[in-house]
């Protein structure tokens, strides 16, 4: 290689640039083909197949008394499911008009009112936030107090207080009788 | 370099073929090293050293660990209770990450003090800073192993900062947990990388060591080394002294090891990992509290997140932000008076992170924060240009030998000193 390139040096630039047409056509493929050859490595740290199959999660909550929440596990996350008091539900739809730091209806966070569905994670970090146990502090906006950096909660899950940009998520369910939902 | 001569046949034939012994000879024996360098120039050997424990102790409790969700925690219990010595190995360990911490960091202060990132060093300093991050992404995934609460929730809130990033922060945060939650494939993984981390960090330290031959030693005057009498060879000299260092030291690391092992630990992570409930308080390990607190200082999420990183590289760029000519800290009255401020900065910094966020405690953080950037990007810049700094002796021998050379009688005494 290095002969014929010192060789080739007075000649024509017709060959130079033939060589160099050479030399970036093989950079691009070498390069290309390092990057595909990666891509296995860094797709196998992504959910593997039998991670994602474990991703519905029925909930039966006829049991749920008015003003009783409880917590289901859905890909390995808290789910918070609350019964609603009307009170509850009034200051929910009240606020709608509040100063919201991620602006969202009421109405459009729940199926049916009554029952408030949501991902128990706090949107800051991801602690687990306070309110779903009866002597759990429920912050200064009735829902949930997040421990780790103060974030505060409204009765629909909107982020009030605290450095969390989001509200609490809304996890995709459907209603498969009047007291069952299949999460996910 | 002077020749390499042996009368040995065998370290002939091996040095012909690989030339270790002169390179041994060249870097460890002959090595000229400034005469006057103090204390503070152990910590670098100390690190080595302690690096060499890490590496030893976590091999043997990798022979007894088990990286699963349902059996890590019970795994490092066995190693408690049943495994011989396995409280020594674990304890060890355990401390050990904090005595290596302690010595980084002050070996970092000292580079701070002494000017060592300036000219010529300062791809031995980002050498520098880029081992300071890889043990800290160490310690970090190894603290999640034992799979206690403040292990899944240490994992839980850090590994959830990358969300901060716009578009693609969620998918980097699912790709780092390889599943929705920190979960075994997580623990898994951590386990592999917390192996793997530190032989990089081994191979980084020879780099660093092989910019610093190559740009030798600073030492407390700051000044270059002007003549072989400036020097003396590294053995015995050195060898000795870090040796020394070394006993000091383990009387330190062995105390806690043996008298209070769980010092520098969290009751919550004798608990065994919950995914549903977060413990009412949760704090990272000491080392990592300041910043922490730079974290929870800022409102905002992503720029929590760029301050905490940016706190770091901010160390890349010293060799332009200082200004100053002068390396050392001794001769800069008012770079002085910083420097102890900024160390006031970083401890109370420290003392934030560790306290649960309330009103005025973020006030702290956040004036504390604030005093950490300005001290880099405003305080530095700026007095390297005001400050007058004192005039510097003519060579690392002239303090002591006043004038150069005089009858040895005359300078035996202070001699000894140096
Ligand atoms: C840079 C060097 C290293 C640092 C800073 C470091 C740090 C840590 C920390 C902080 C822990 C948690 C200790 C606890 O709370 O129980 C830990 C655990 C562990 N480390 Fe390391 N480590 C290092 C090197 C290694 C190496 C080289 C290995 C294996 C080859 C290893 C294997 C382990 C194992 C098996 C555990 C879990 C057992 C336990 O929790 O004690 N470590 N490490
Ligand atoms: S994780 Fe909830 S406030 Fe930070």
């Amino acid at each position: 290689m290095a002969d014929s390139a010192s060789h080739a040096q007075p000649a024509s630039t017709d060959g130079q640039t033939r060589r160099d047409f050479l030399l970036y056509a093989t950079t691009a493929v070498g390069v290309v083909g390092t990057g595909l050859a990666l891509w296995p490595f860094v797709h196998s740290m992504n959910p593997a197949a039998d991670t994602l199959a474990l991703s519905t999660t029925d909930v039966d909550f006829s049991a749920v008394q008015v003003g009783q929440a409880i917590t289901v596990v859905w890909r390995g996350k808290p789910v918070f499911i609350r019964h609603r008091t009307p009170e509850e539900i009034a200051q929910a739809r009240k606020d709608d008009s509040a100063d919201l730091r991620d602006p969202q209806k009421d109405a459009d966070r729940v199926k049916k009112p009554e029952w408030l569905v949501l991902i128990g994670v706090c949107t800051h970090l991801g602690c687990v936030p306070l309110g779903q146990k009866p002597s759990d502090p429920k912050g200064e906006f009735g829902g949930w107090f997040c421990p780790c950096h103060g974030s505060q909660y409204d009765t629909s899950g909107r982020i009030r207080k605290g450095p969390a940009p989001l509200n609490l998520e809304v996890p995709p369910y459907a209603f498969t009788s009047d007291t069952t939902i299949r999460i996910g | 370099m002077s020749a390499y001569k042996t009368n040995n046949k065998m370290v002939g034939w091996i040095e012909e073929r690989l030339p270790i012994f002169s390179m041994l000879q060249h870097s460890a024996v002959e090595y000229p090293t400034p005469k006057n360098l103090n204390y503070w120039w152990n910590f670098g050997s100390l690190a080595g050293f302690m690096l060499v424990v890490m590496i030893l102790t976590g091999v043997f409790l990798a022979m007894n660990y088990t990286p699963h969700t349902t059996m890590a925690f019970n795994s490092v219990e066995r190693i408690m209770r049943d495994v011989n010595y396995g409280w020594l190995l674990r304890y060890l360990h355990m401390n050990g990450a904090s005595m290596f911490f302690v010595l980084v960091y002050t070996h970092m202060f000292r580079g701070l003090y002494y000017g060592s990132y300036k000219a010529p060093r300062e791809l031995l300093w980002w050498v520098g800073v880029v081992i300071f991050l890889a043990m800290m992404a160490t310690a970090f995934m190894g603290y999640v192993l034992p799979w206690g609460q403040m292990s899944f929730w240490g994992a839980t809130v850090i590994t959830n900062l990358f969300s901060a990033f716009p578009v693609v922060g969620q998918y980097i945060v699912t790709w780092l947990w390889g599943g929705f939650s920190v979960d075994n494939p997580t623990l898994n993984r951590f386990f592999s990388l917390h192996y793997l981390l530190p032989f990089v960090i081994f191979a980084l330290v020879f780099i660093h060591l092989w910019a610093l031959h190559t740009v030798k030693s600073n030492n407390p005057l700051g000044i270059d080394v002007k003549s072989p009498q400036d020097t003396i060879p590294f053995h015995p000299y050195f060898t000795i002294k870090d040796l020394f260092g070394i006993g000091v030291f383990m009387m330190v690391y062995l105390a806690f090891v043996f008298y209070a092992p769980n010092f520098f630990g969290e009751p919550d992570n004798y608990i065994p990992a919950n995914p549903m409930v977060t413990p009412p308080h949760i704090v990272p390990e000491w080392y990592f509290l300041p910043f922490y607190a730079i974290l929870r200082a800022v409102p905002n999420k992503l720029g929590g997140v760029l301050m905490m990183f940016g706190a770091i590289v901010v160390l890349l760029f010293l060799p332009w932000l200082d200004t100053s000519k002068v390396r050392s800290g001794r001769f800069r009255p008012i770079f002085k008076q910083a420097f102890l401020l900024f160390i006031i900065d970083c401890v109370v910094l420290g003392y934030v992170g560790s306290q649960p966020p309330a009103d005025t405690i973020t006030l702290i953080g956040r004036i504390a924060t604030a005093y950490y950037f300005f001290h880099f990007l405003i305080l530095l810049p700026l007095l390297g240009k005001i400050e007058k700094p004192k005039p510097l002796p003519a060579s690392i021998s002239a303090p002591v030998l006043r004038g150069g050379g005089m009858a040895a009688g005359a300078t035996a005494k202070p001699m000894e000193k140096a």
